[in-house]
């Protein structure tokens, strides 16, 4: 391991600063994907900035919007009453990502600037446009059982590892963002990024800036929604494909859908065409069946993975199935 | 004082030791002045090293030296020619990806570590092929024969049975995984005394193998290994880092310590062998087997051969006249593989039981009658009868117990919304192995006895085993007895593996306390003492603190007249789902017939374990290699998928528990590898049994269900 220097702060003023100073500078929280990069000699940085001491683990109803501070723990958030209720596909959706071990430390902002899986990306003697641009891409013709479908690149078709972040692409949440200066925010949607001309990138975060809270709408998918995660086994294991599906039906008719997927892009994949689709529809299988076929639409196995453009539409229509069946 | 909640006589000896951190593990050890080494590996996979540029690993701080064949320190049976090819510092080959070529040895593990990625090395590459599918397909590929041709009765008859299948079936490599990462501490002290701190399954081995290389006399070298976390097979064998830390000791003349990475354990301390293996069922009508073919093909070095049991379990688990077997072996540029939990019979017994489950399909018959049907009534291939078989009543009760009544023998046929259920059954079956061994007894006046052998204890729970076969033949409390093991300078026992500790050094357990008892006896008449005295009684009228016996024990004549099995049978229950491909398996019955349970918790401990195994062979085990770069991908806890807790449903476990008559004084045959064996089958079979899919290659993934129509 290279040496490092290790920074601690309590506040979110400071850790900018610090920040600002050292491009070379990470923050660091749980650690749980930070610790391995380094490890592995992926990541190198110089310094390390502590920000578990900074007061961002909120989780709080504040008028129409449920507020969840970046460094609350994946646990905290999945076993918090507000958030069970409220947001139950969130809930199952931080349930179904890594272990009981690994979500105890897992900050919400840690779980978002999390780094693929991708097997070529933490070998260094192996080619990958993410973390050498240039170097090529290992995946393309070689073990690519785990990667994507959806908007791939020549350069990169890795995959978003997370979980929590399929619901959250699904729950309409907007990211609230510090930089040297000011706040700003962004949809959830739109803080990851496909991997493009630019695989090295996995968001939008600049490089000054700081994940402070999340802020999602309430809405009326607290019954039937499901997280369904497919794997190749029961707990600490990577979505094959995972289904972020929420219902609300009224009269029969779906009159709000969201749906979003995991393990088949650079980034949460939002179904919108599907959503569409499924808008003002009865909730029958039918309907499930077609809005999954719609889902697929452009997708595009690379040989190990073809499996998925089976498994995405099955998974979208019995995640659907699902919630809809609860009450 | 240690408080207990609860005791019972049948408890672990060393359980409180390992759940309070107080058992110490090899790397554990802290010794004056200890050092730490790092290996560097190879990057290419094929080839041989042009140059190696260790000054700024020299350089660096903490460093103490680096060391590699450009400044070898001397191992006499490593210049000699013959042996192992592969040679830590004896060699500039590369055999494979990830080949220790170097090691540093710092002051700490993170300055090694550090300096170790600032040795550079240049190569000469050369092609190389690490697909051992693409090896065994490809005509022009090296095939070695791996165990002389088989052949009773007609060759190949299954071909002109009423009824017959042939199929193929392909496992890939496994890595055994256990917790504990392999390594050593390595002391080279003056006059060339050698004391080190191993991993190993076997201290009588490793002493052997470092006296052989460094040519000093075995009395020179003390061994220790009193608990390890797991072996599996891969520490069966004293490998070339072993030996590399042992000469980097003696060259910095300080205590060197290893602990190879979780990766490193991928590539240089062996795998099970991938395989493909082709099966041939020949029946009549009414199921009787006329004809088995059983040919495979397992994966190998290319520097060293290896060769396991695959094809053993074809030769005389069924009633059948033609039998022929034959067994290859094919070398692929990767490090030597090892035997793993139930060896080659386990991977033999995925594609037989799968077959069996074939046939018994293909007649429309009830897979555990077609068994019972064509259940042998002696060994077949030995012409001697079974010690001790009792699978029919295993039969018996595994059915009972799993609700086999529930089956329907259409595939496909129990169905609840998405999820289709199934039921499989498998047999397992081992060699009931008796070796040779030696153990001291001390008989204190205080009432404690202490027995010593320098055996191991890898998990299956050895000292509490002989600690109750000592305690019942002597009448003493567990607590007032010790069990002493992983120390060469006791007396000598064989290497922990093939399932035959319990049956070796039981025995000499066995013989030492049966002789204490009868000196206890001499003692008491030749001091007018009843005979039924209390050994306390007599050591003290006989003013004696203790008394000694050492015996050693092997097998005798009963061998030559009787085969010697253990057996298992394994239920599974599993169900899949028909849309995600998922297959979680919802109940495990499995069966013991080894004989008399010495050790009731330690055994059931055995099958759970081995049935925990099996479904990761079953479900969820594999090693994957990139083999454009001959590099594994997924070598980590994450992304090589070992069972965890959700996984696994209700264990059941039942044992015939009746002495074999002929094995050994305890009637107990070992039961580490039929606790594995077959287990995968009986998945496989239960997935067909819900789907009608039949999956021939492990493992049984999501995507090979949603694949297979």
């Amino acid at each position: 391991m290279i040496n490092f220097q290790y920074l601690r702060t309590s506040s979110k003023k400071s850790a900018l600063a610090l920040l600002l100073k050292d491009k070379n500078a990470k923050f660091i929280a749980g650690g749980t994907n930070l610790i391995d990069l380094m490890k592995r000699g992926v990541s190198a940085p110089e310094k390390l900035i502590d920000i578990n001491h900074v007061p961002l683990k909120q989780i709080e109803l504040v008028g129409d919007k449920i507020i969840i501070g970046a460094l609350a723990s994946n646990t905290a958030v999945a076993e918090n009453e507000l958030i069970k209720e409220k947001l139950p596909l969130l809930a199952m959706a931080l349930n179904a990502g890594a272990s009981a071990q690994l979500r105890n430390v897992a900050t919400v902002g840690g779980n978002m600037m999390q780094r693929t899986r991708c097997g070529y990306f933490y070998d260094t003697e192996m080619p990958c446009n993410k973390r050498k641009p240039g170097s090529g891409c290992g995946a393309i013709g070689g073990f690519n059982r785990m990667h994507a479908i959806f908007a791939t690149s020549d350069n990169c078709i890795a995959v978003h590892p997370s979980d929590m972040c399929v619901a959250l692409a699904a729950l309409d949440a907007v990211v609230v963002l510090a930089g040297p200066k000011a706040e700003r925010k962004i949809l959830f949607k739109d803080f990851h990024r496909l991997a493009g001309d630019t695989p090295q990138l996995d968001n939008n975060l600049k490089a000054d800036e700081m994940i402070i809270r999340l802020e999602i709408p309430l809405n009326n998918l607290t019954v039937n929604a499901h997280y369904l995660k497919v794997r190749d086994r029961a707990s600490y294991a990577f979505a094959l494909v995972s289904v972020a599906a929420g219902l609300e039906i009224s009269n029969h008719k779906i009159t709000d859908v969201r749906l979003a997927m995991g393990g088949v892009a650079h980034k949460p994949w939002r179904l919108t065409a599907s959503e569409n689709f499924l808008r003002g529809k009865e909730a029958t299988i039918e309907n499930f069946e077609q809005a999954a076929k719609l889902a697929m639409t452009g997708a595009k196995g690379f040989g190990e993975n073809d499996f998925k453009l089976q498994m995405a539409p099955n998974t979208i229509i019995e995640a659907l199935t699902i919630a809809k069946s609860k009450a | 004082m240690e408080k207990r909640v609860l005791k019972d006589e049948n408890d672990r000896v060393d359980g409180i030791y390992k759940v309070t951190g107080k058992a110490k593990y090899f790397a554990e050890y802290e010794l004056p002045g200890l050092t730490y080494g790092v290996l560097v590996t190879s990057t290419i996979t094929k080839g041989k090293i042009t140059s190696l540029d260790t000054k700024a690993a020299e350089k660096a701080p903490g460093v103490i030296s680096v060391l590699s064949h450009l400044n070898k320190p001397s191992a006499p049976a490593y210049e000699q020619e013959g042996g192992p090819a592969m040679k830590i510092f004896y060699t500039d080959k590369v055999f494979y990806n990830g080949q220790p070529i170097a090691m540093v040895v710092a002051n700490t593990f993170e300055r090694a570590t550090y300096a170790a990625s600032l040795v550079k090395a240049t190569y000469a590459k050369e092609d190389f092929n690490t697909d051992f599918e693409k090896a065994v397909s490809d005509a022009k590929a090296k095939k070695l024969q791996g165990q002389p041709d088989y052949k009773r009765g007609v060759e190949d008859a299954y071909k002109s049975a009423e009824v017959m299948i042939e199929a193929k079936y392909h496992l890939p490599i496994e890595t055994h995984n256990p917790m504990e990462l392999h390594g050593i501490i390595a002391d080279w002290r003056p006059n060339n005394q050698v004391m080190v701190y191993a991993k190993t399954q076997g201290v009588k081995a490793t002493q052997g193998t470092i006296a052989n290389v460094f040519k000093i006399p075995i009395e020179n070298i003390q061994v220790n290994s009193e608990f390890v976390g797991g072996g599996f097979g891969m520490a069966l064998r004293t490998w070339s880092l072993e030996i590399a830390t042992i000469m980097a000791s003696k060259h910095v003349a300080k205590p060197v310590k290893l602990v190879i990475t979780r990766m490193q354990m991928f590539t240089m301390v062996g795998n099970r062998p991938a395989a493909v293996q082709t099966i041939g069922l020949g029946a009549n009508k009414d199921g009787k087997l006329t004809g088995i073919t059983h040919s495979a093909f397992g994966e190998t070095s290319v520097y060293e051969n290896f060769t396991e049991g695959v094809v053993n379990m074809a030769k005389f688990m069924y009633q059948c006249d033609n039998v022929n077997t034959r067994y290859t072996v094919v070398p692929v540029d990767l490090g030597v593989p090892i035997w793993m939990r139930g060896p080659g019979e386990a991977t033999g017994a995925f594609a037989l039981e799968s077959a069996i489950d074939e046939m018994a399909h293909a007649l429309d018959m009830d897979p555990l009658e077609f068994r019972i049907k064509n259940d042998p009534e002696k060994d077949q291939q030995r012409n001697k009868p079974f010690s001790d078989k009792n699978i029919k009543e295993a039969y018996r009760i595994g059915s009972g117990k799993i609700g086999w009544s529930e089956r329907k023998n259409k595939p496909g046929s129990l169905v609840n919304g998405q999820w289709k259920s199934g039921y499989g059954v498998s047999i397992g079956v081992f060699n009931a192995n008796r070796g040779r061994a030696s153990v001291k007894g001390i008989l204190k006046a205080d009432g404690t006895l202490v027995l010593q052998s320098a055996t191991s204890d890898i998990g299956p729970g050895t000292g509490t085993g002989m600690t109750l076969i000592a305690s019942k033949l002597l009448g003493i409390p567990n607590d007032k007895i010790k069990f002493e093991l992983g120390d060469s300078s006791l007396p000598p026992a064989p290497s922990q593996g093939g399932s035959a500790t319990l049956s070796t050094v039981g025995s000499a357990v066995n013989d030492v306390c049966v002789a204490l008892k009868s000196t206890i006896a001499e003692l008491a008449a030749n001091s007018n003492m009843d005979a039924t005295s209390n050994f306390i009684d007599v050591l003290k009228k006989n003013n004696l603190p203790s008394i000694e016996v050492t015996k050693q024990s092997q097998a005798g004549k009963e061998r030559e007249d009787y085969s010697m099995y253990s057996f298992s049978i394994h239920f599974v229950k599993v169900k899949v789902h028909s849309l995600t491909g998922v297959v979680k398996v919802d109940k495990i019955v499995s069966v013991g017939d080894s004989g008399t349970i010495v050790s009731p918790k330690t055994a059931r401990s055995q099958m759970v374990g081995g049935a925990v195994g099996g479904v990761g062979m079953a479900l969820t085990e594999e090693s994957i290699i990139d083999h454009r770069y001959g590099r594994y991908i997924n070598n980590n806890f994450a992304d090589y998928h070992v069972p965890v807790n959700a996984d696994i449903p209700e264990i059941e476990v039942h044992f015939i528990n009746k002495p074999d008559p002929y094995i050994n004084p305890m009637g107990a045959k070992g039961m580490g590898e039929i606790a594995l064996i077959g287990f995968s089958a009986a998945v496989a079979n239960a997935v067909f049994n819900a789907t009608g899919k039949r999956i021939r290659t492990l493992p049984i993934t999501p995507d090979k269900i949603l694949a297979t129509s």
